[in-house]
């Protein structure tokens, strides 16, 4: 069996990465899950998290963070839809944070249920990210 | 007759015109290349999006409890009509070509009875329907692509709509825009996006589906369409403002060309015109002095 697989990221706007991987662990809706070159057809709902393209030795290479999307797949490829998708790298923590609060604050404004609801999920993208800022703050101070 | 000095000025304004149409065109052919290469770019994601949902509705036993976005409300009484249009003019037939398909539709379906609502994406729609059908026009929304069609804007529009609906307020959602097919010609194309038309899946995009069986689904097949369905009138929404924006530059583009280029005919008509003016005052006045001196 090969030893990578095809994986993908695209958002509506632009492909973000293509390129063949190893292993890649999803924020999938209903728990992570790791995908490997071989793995079953699947078809999953996301919820916001990071992805984390690894080597076999279990070595992060890179981090994204999704606000929720979609992934496909199959043993020889992985596509995440997401409507955005950035390095980790790249989101500063008072972004994360000042996003955070915004939310809150969105959330207190809200009455109505379908407004709720969308605060509500707002709320967790933001608390997601910030999780995934912190996880690579801490995993690159101990590189040092 | 016009006096030469009215001439004089004639040129001079056709000219500066000239300069402006010139420039409108060659902005236009750049934006034109962005949007091209911004349309480029999206088309990943349509086709992996409409890839997972043919491979999901492949898999899917039964229809009946599929959500309404899919489903439908059981009737189409209601229609509603997007149509994008853009905020600017002086681009061609863009405009008029979606405002006369617009009153074409509105009229074809107000005959079968229907009651029609229209939602107007860009200034110019707004101004061309508003005197015809002012009174089924529920909102302009404008703009939306002044920076290039964006993503943020088409989910936001989704999320209304998608409330809209939920609301009962129409039971079937037609896009209304400009396809880019080139520079020179755009297509106005009509889509349905709510419900979501099942036929229109390419039966092509099933192969892709792994043999031997269908996807695993997590965390179920309903989930999974109840979440795909809304992103997918997103992606549908954002797809018409980039074809509809790549056309606008296209359309605008051409049509400035040809404005450039029969602001040259008029500069070369109206030099001639000068000049024979001119020539004939001089000649005169040579006539006036010869026969004064012969008269003497």
């Amino acid at each position: 069996m090969a030893d990578t697989f095809q994986f993908e990221i695209v958002t509506p706007a632009k492909p973000i990465l293509a390129e063949s991987a190893e292993l890649v662990i999803v924020p999938g809706a209903a728990g992570d899950f790791g995908v490997l070159p071989g793995h079953a057809a699947l078809l999953s709902t996301l919820r916001p998290g990071t992805i984390e393209i690894r080597e076999k030795s279990l070595k992060v290479l890179q981090r994204f963070f999704i606000e929720g999307g979609f992934a496909e797949v199959t043993p020889e490829r992985c596509t995440i839809l997401a409507e955005e998708a950035r390095p980790v790298a790249e989101i500063s923590r008072d972004d994360a944070e000042a996003r955070l609060k915004r939310a809150h604050d969105a959330l207190m404004l809200s009455n109505t249920l379908g407004v709720r609801t969308e605060a509500e999920r707002d709320v967790r993208a933001a608390e997601a990210m910030l999780a995934a800022v912190d996880a690579y703050e801490s995993g690159t101070q101990r590189g040092h | 007759m016009p006096s030469l000095k009215d001439l004089r000025v004639r040129i001079a304004s056709v000219k500066s015109t000239q300069k402006i149409t010139s420039a409108m065109k060659m902005v236009a052919a750049a934006k034109l290349k962005r949007a091209q290469v911004a349309a480029e770019q999206g088309r990943p994601y349509a086709e992996s999006m409409e890839r997972m949902l043919s491979g999901l509705l492949a898999g899917m036993s039964s229809r009946d409890n599929a959500p309404k976005l899919l489903a439908g409300h059981g009737r189409e009484q209601k229609h509603l009509l997007v149509v994008v249009t853009s905020d600017r003019g002086l681009a061609g037939g863009f405009n008029g070509n979606i405002a006369r398909e617009a009153r074409r539709q509105i009229s074809s379906l107000q005959r079968e009875g229907k009651e029609v609502k229209v939602l107007i994406i860009g200034r110019k729609g707004r101004d061309a329907l508003r005197r015809d059908h002012g009174r089924l026009i529920i909102d302009t929304v404008e703009n939306v692509t002044r920076n290039g069609a964006q993503f943020e804007p088409a989910r936001e529009l989704s999320r209304r709509l998608r409330k809209m609906f939920e609301a009962g307020e129409f039971d079937v959602c037609t896009l209304l825009f400009n396809t880019f097919k080139s520079a020179i010609s755009q297509v106005v194309t009509a889509k349905q996006i709510i419900p979501f038309p099942i036929e229109a899946l390419a039966p092509a995009a099933a192969p892709s589906a792994p043999q031997g069986g269908v996807y695993e689904m997590e965390p179920d097949d309903e989930a999974l369409l109840h979440d795909l369905l809304p992103a997918n009138v997103s992606m549908q929404l954002f797809r018409a403002l980039l074809e509809s924006y790549a056309s606008e530059q296209g359309a605008r583009m051409t049509a400035m060309d040809n404005a450039t280029r029969n602001a040259g005919d008029m500069i070369g008509r109206l030099t001639l015109t000068y000049n024979r003016s001119r020539q004939a005052a001089i000649t005169k006045e040579l006539i006036e002095i010869i026969s004064g001196a012969e008269a003497v």
